[in-house]
């Protein structure tokens, strides 16, 4: 089986967002970045998928030169190749864009696929559009937010978590999927592992690689302002006896906040 | 003209479809324009006239038998082809799992993008702008379209409904062609857990635990107080889920759901960057920790700094008495 999965560079869920108004976006200095939590599960699940069944497992990310790291990452948990599609283009929070960019890569350079493996969304964009619109565009199946994964011959099925139950589905390959949390538990890279993904070249593909031009992928979303979430004013604390608590507790509920 | 798609499941139209609509309809209002609703399945005919009453002029209902299931190509193409029949200028979804699914395969298929997830909308100079977290709101983003149908899905439980009235309103009927060979992911059942509580991304209360439970049997705390509470649901915090105490699909925060209930309870959560970023959009926040520099009293409307499991006996005790009266 020919997986590919695709993963993200992102700030880690600990960090603190800081607004450059002016350029309208996030002040990256400062984070720490790791790969996207949710990719993490699809990385494990392909190199499970290929312990049980045989194939390979490519990974590839969209982004700056920084993105190597989380590549090497992944070569170290286990992934045979990783590629970069070098994208110098700051965070445009257009899903679209990203989605025209991975499907042509697919098409002219990776068409021999079996199965595209994704997280269910990056963190901090929080879009969860670009594994359903990979899928459109390359006219492929698509289940989302999956937390259980089985395949047999060219058929899986997905178990994808949705309000309060779980959808069983059936798709044929080749399909898209992206990965909850829940799925798997992605193992912790080797040393081996380290010391394997070192001697790994990843190569860097460009967009003239991919004929893609500006053009093509300009994004169809303007973000006109990035702002804080406004703050919430500081409430009552109290420090009493749990029953005299719990009796000012359901009188703010009942009269203030008017909740029961 | 606005287009809002209306989610059906299990015979049912879903709250925060009738949500977008009512957002729609406001929208529309604004402009003098129409907000019309979009059913899509087989034999929905009759869920029309519940729809009518949220401001829709027009219901159309998209109808073929293999749209019986959901699924996200066949789904999609069905709306594509009225798309391109009427020409909305707005498209709308609820980013209910559905919509989260169905809206960006088809913005692909129209060749637009799409604001997920958003939490304002209003107009500027005729175009639509919208408002979206990120960093799963720890920041807000104000987006506009540079591509038409301008297409958007909108978080439950945020925006209010319209007052629902008799209306006038026109149900029209389509067969839709859908190639069986186009849907080649189909949903087979739908599994749901024994007693299954209602999700907390579509509850009006949330009872949440964190490391202060203590323990997996110690939730079932939680669960006494939400049969107590109407609309309500547990949620728990990264620490709770990683320790296996409950699953995750209860888990509230950044590597889980973002919730904007009325009432947001925190039981022994001591409000990690992360948490904070899914939940403080809630309207009311309610903090019981022993701790008292705990971070979650920073954005408690009203917080209790004791012990949690000397103040659920009393609370449920309270609440019985207040919801009696």
């Amino acid at each position: 089986m020919n997986i590919f999965v695709f993963v993200k560079r992102v700030p880690d869920t600990e960090s603190k967002i800081r607004i450059n108004h002016e350029k309208r976006t996030i002040v990256e200095e400062g984070l720490n970045f790791v790969l996207n939590p949710y990719d993490e599960y699809a990385v494990e699940e392909a190199l499970r998928l290929r312990e049980a069944k045989g194939g390979k497992v490519t990974v590839l990310s969209v982004g700056a030169e920084e993105s190597l790291v989380i590549l090497k990452k992944c070569l170290a948990m286990g992934a045979d190749e990783a590629f970069l599609l070098k994208d110098d283009t700051p965070e445009t929070y257009d899903g679209l864009r990203m989605a025209k960019i991975i499907a042509r890569a697919l098409e002219k350079k990776f068409s021999d696929y079996s199965l595209l493996l994704f997280g269910k969304q990056s963190m901090g964009a929080d879009n969860a559009q670009v594994p359903s619109m990979v899928a459109e565009l390359l006219g492929l199946p698509q289940v989302n937010v999956v937390t259980k994964l089985e395949i047999e011959g060219n058929k899986g099925i997905a178990h994808r978590e949705i309000e309060g139950a779980l959808e069983k589905v059936s798709f044929s390959l080749p399909a898209v999927i992206s990965a909850q949390k829940g799925l798997n538990e992605p193992r912790y890279e080797t040393l081996k592992g380290i010391m394997m993904a070192k001697r790994k070249e990843i190569p860097i593909l460009s967009f003239e690689d991919l004929d893609l031009k500006e053009e093509d992928i300009v994004p169809l979303l303007e973000m006109t302002k990035v702002e804080s979430p406004p703050p919430r004013k500081a409430g009552k604390i109290i420090e009493e006896e749990p029953e005299e608590a719990v009796k000012k507790m359901v009188e703010f509920l009942h009269q203030e906040a008017k909740v029961i | 003209m606005i287009l809002v798609f209306i989610e059906a499941r299990e015979g049912k139209v879903k709250k925060s479809s009738l949500e977008a609509l009512s957002e729609g309809k406001r929208r529309a209002d604004d402009l003098n324009t129409e907000a019309n609703a979009v059913l899509v399945g087989h034999n929905l005919e009759n869920l029309a006239s519940e729809v009518l009453p949220y401001g829709a002029s027009k219901v159309y209902v998209l109808e073929n038998s293999l749209l019986s299931h959901y699924s996200a190509a066949g789904f999609s193409k069905a709306l594509f082809s009225l798309v391109e029949e009427i020409k909305p200028e707005v498209i709308l979804f609820s980013a209910s799992s559905m919509g989260k699914d169905l809206a960006p395969r088809l913005a692909a298929k129209l060749g637009v993008s799409l604001a997920s997830d958003c939490t304002r909308t209003n107009w500027r100079e005729g175009k639509l702008e919208v408002v979206r977290p990120i960093f799963a709101g720890k920041a807000f983003a104000t987006l506009t379209f540079k591509s038409s149908p301008q297409m958007a899905t909108l978080r439950p439980n945020v925006f209010p409904l319209v007052e629902p009235e008799k209306r006038g309103g026109e149900v029209i009927k389509k067969e839709v062609v859908i190639p069986e060979d186009q849907i080649k992911a189909q949903v087979l059942e739908i599994l749901r857990e024994e007693g299954a509580e209602l999700d907390v991304t579509e509850a009006e209360i949330v009872v949440s635990g964190g490391r202060g439970m203590k323990g997996p049997e110690k939730f079932d705390l939680l669960r006494e107080l939400t049969s107590l509470l109407p609309h309500s649901a547990v949620g728990a915090s990264r620490s709770a889920v990683d320790a296996g105490w409950i699953d995750h699909q209860h888990q509230v925060g950044q590597t889980g759901k973002t919730v904007s209930p009325n009432l947001y309870i925190a039981f022994g959560i001591s409000g990690a960057i992360q948490h904070l970023a899914g939940m403080s959009s809630s309207k009311y926040i309610i903090a019981v920790n022993k701790d008292p520099e705990a971070s979650i009293f920073k954005v408690a409307d009203f917080g209790v700094v004791a012990d949690l499991f000397q103040v659920i006996p009393f609370l449920k005790k309270e609440l019985k008495k207040v919801l009696s009266e």
